[in-house]
């Protein structure tokens, strides 16, 4: 009799649902990847099991409500290995700029019925809630992450990462540097690669959404991106974006809102754009 | 070897016609994205006429004027190790047997004859370089060397350096001497073309050259002096290896790690840097696989990984790594300092980081 044949499961929390098109994405490799596994979870895709016992549990989502909070204790029962795909699963996602607001605050200007909405205060990664086995970083992953893997585990051995930065990536492409070439504050030098490059591939500047690299020096590329024009709310926005939540870009995000404090704008501060005229 | 012969600027397509003619693919500046790059030539037209640089640590920038030149500008981001050394290629392909057994099948890549055009004398430094890091060791580099014998060099010596450029104080330009097929000095009215190998002595045959003025050798050779001159960078000495290895503990190299980003762009425009990761990509169904080797560098994780342990976990040693080697250990493995002068890890750094005024501070005086 053939072995049976591990048992996969996509949980989806506080998301997008972007992440799991990394799977939906896969074209043929999904039909060979639903041989080699049996996915019995994947809301998305067909499979109901929420409560079904795995051996690979595929997490999507940050934990925003009181019913995640509780959920995600379940899944973490009911799965041998837990990997986190995605912003929201390994950061907090987006919707962590709240934890930095006033969320119901927000919530009671902006709906009609606030006290519908059963939210928490903050949004937060899955690993502040159980223990986390594996996280594949990227604003989505994608579908060669999650399927190397799934086959590492199948082989039996701890999946390897990608650990460089955007930038390293991008002189493999051989893109020219949108930030030394165009003066565009990109955030290649402290955030992992994942992506192939692709923002400056195309000529614009890195936003970060792979979180960031191992060694970052949030200091020195915030003090850069300061260099080429940026106002200090604008630096700590290039960091408080897609991967807020992650500590070394929350606390470069912390110290360069803390600037605009001590630096007032005005008009004559922000230098005029140097744009190559080719 | 054949006299130098004078070519008028409205016959440089003849040239590229020629190296078309002999069977190469020609490579040449243009501009891409707001830099000159190496790309495939369809005409002389593509060549980038009247655009000049303007490079300072972490900041380039092309701009256009009338200046009937092609080549009045600094090296770009490239130089020729990408053609040679690729960014990333497959080295073997390996598949399981069904008697249990794993083949492997070596990818060695087809190399298309190619014409390089454009390339300066601090490149070809490099390029001896990397020949003696990839050919001339016990195990010489296959991928390497298919594509190094089909190259065909085009020199043009360098009479625009930029702020970043100091290959006058290594002694590697901005003439190119030697290492090139044929060598082209540009004035406005034509090129004085050199060829420097019977190749380049073979096509330089079929060139329409008119006989050279010595005018124009003297004002050829005027324009590459005053480019040594005007360069505004220097080493402070070509061995530094002494003066780095004992300065290891100095306070610089805390001070350049507040600075550096760690972020591996000037390791990869170094035309000499030769670093790389090799990585295994198996199929989903876990019945074949490709290994892969791709750029890497001291300023990555991985570089100094070694079964769960990483020796170089911070900036201050990667950096510090980078200039010992570059600058030092370098002349105990090839001869040399690994330094040809030629000022990209300075434009192209982000943080806009001075190699020359790093080992100048570190080094100090003693770099005898
Ligand atoms: S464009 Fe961005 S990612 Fe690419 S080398 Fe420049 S800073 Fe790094
Ligand atoms: S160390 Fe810098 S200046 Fe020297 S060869 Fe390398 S990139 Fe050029
Ligand atoms: S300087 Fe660094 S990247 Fe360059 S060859 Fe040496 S160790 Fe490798
Ligand atoms: S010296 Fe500059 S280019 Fe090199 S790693 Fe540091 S910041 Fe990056």
């Amino acid at each position: 009799m053939a072995a049976a044949k591990p048992r996969l499961a996509v949980h989806k929390f506080s998301s997008c649902d972007g992440c799991q098109l990394a799977f939906l994405n896969l074209g043929e490799d999904l039909l060979r990847l639903a041989e080699l596994v049996e996915i019995v979870h994947f809301a998305e895709a067909g499979p109901v099991a929420p409560e079904a016992a795995v051996d690979i549990a595929f997490v999507e989502g940050s934990i925003s409500t009181p019913e995640d909070e509780e959920r995600i204790q379940a899944v973490r029962r009911n799965s041998r290995h837990l990997i986190s795909i995605g912003a929201c699963a390994t950061a907090g996602g987006l919707q962590a700029l709240r934890n930095l607001a006033d969320g119901p605050g927000w919530s009671a200007e902006i709906y009609a019925q606030p006290e519908t909405i059963h939210s928490l205060a903050t949004s937060t990664p899955i690993a502040a809630h159980v223990p986390v086995d594996l996280e594949l970083w990227g604003c989505p992953v994608n579908g060669r992450q999650v399927l190397g893997a799934v086959r590492a585990l199948l082989f039996g051995v701890v999946p390897a990462l990608e650990k460089d930065k955007v930038c390293l990536e991008c002189k493999r492409h051989q893109a020219v540097c949108v930030l030394v070439a165009k003066g565009l504050p990109c955030m290649g030098p402290v955030t992992l690669t994942g992506c192939g490059a692709l923002c400056p591939r195309f000529g614009r500047d890195c936003y970060a959404c792979y979180g960031p690299a191992e060694n970052p020096n949030a200091t020195a590329l915030g003090r850069r991106l300061e260099g080429l024009g940026l106002v200090p709310e604008a630096v700590a926005r290039r960091f408080l974006f897609i991967n807020n939540g992650a500590p070394a870009f929350a606390e470069a995000g912390r110290h360069w809102r803390e600037q605009r404090i001590l630096t007032p704008i005005c008009a004559e501060d922000v230098p005029t754009e140097d744009r190559p005229d080719i | 070897m054949a006299a130098p012969g004078f070519l008028p600027r409205p016959y440089l397509q003849h040239l590229l016609a020629a190296l078309t003619a002999a069977g190469y693919l020609c490579l040449g500046p243009k501009v891409r994205d707001g830099a000159i790059v190496y790309e495939e030539l369809g005409s002389a037209d593509d060549l980038p006429r009247g655009v000049h640089d303007h490079q300072q640590p972490g900041a380039y920038r092309l701009h256009r004027d009338e200046s009937p030149r092609c080549f009045s500008w600094a090296n770009g981001p490239q130089a020729l190790k990408p053609l040679l050394f690729a960014p990333r290629e497959i080295l073997w392909t390996s598949a399981a047997g069904s008697d249990g057994g794993i083949t492997f099948h070596p990818e060695i890549p087809e190399a298309l004859p190619t014409a390089v055009i454009g390339v300066r004398a601090c490149d070809l430094a490099a390029l001896r370089l990397q020949d003696q890091h990839f050919l001339e060791g016990p195990s010489p580099d296959p991928h390497y060397g298919v594509r190094r014998r089909n190259l065909f060099l085009v020199a043009v010596h360098c009479t625009h350096p930029a702020a970043t450029c100091f290959c006058a104080s290594t002694g590697d330009g901005p003439r190119a001497e030697s290492g090139f097929d044929l060598a082209l000095a540009e004035l406005d009215e034509g090129f004085v073309v050199t060829a420097g190998s019977p190749k380049g002595e073979a096509l330089l045959g079929q060139l329409p050259l008119e006989a050279l003025d010595p005018v124009q050798q003297a004002t050829a050779d005027g324009e590459i002096v005053a480019a040594a001159q005007a360069q505004q960078r220097a080493l402070p000495s070509r061995n530094l290896r002494d003066g780095l290895f004992a300065n290891l503990h100095h306070p610089r190299w805390d001070d350049v790690a507040q600075r550096c980003l760690s972020c591996t762009n000037c390791t990869s425009v170094c035309p000499t840097c030769f670093c790389h990761a090799e990585m295994e990509e198996p199929a989903l169904d876990g019945l074949s696989s490709t290994h892969y080797r791709q750029w890497d560098s001291c300023f990555t994780e991985g570089h100094s990984a070694i079964h769960g342990i990483v020796i170089r976990a911070d900036t201050r040693l990667r950096y510090r790594q980078w200039l010992t080697h570059k600058l030092g250990s370098w002349h105990d493995q090839y001869g040399r300092s690994g330094c040809v002068g030629c000022g990209r890890c300075i434009a192209w750094c982000p943080a806009g980081i001075d190699i020359t005024a790093e080992a100048t501070a570190v080094c100090g005086g003693d770099h005898a």
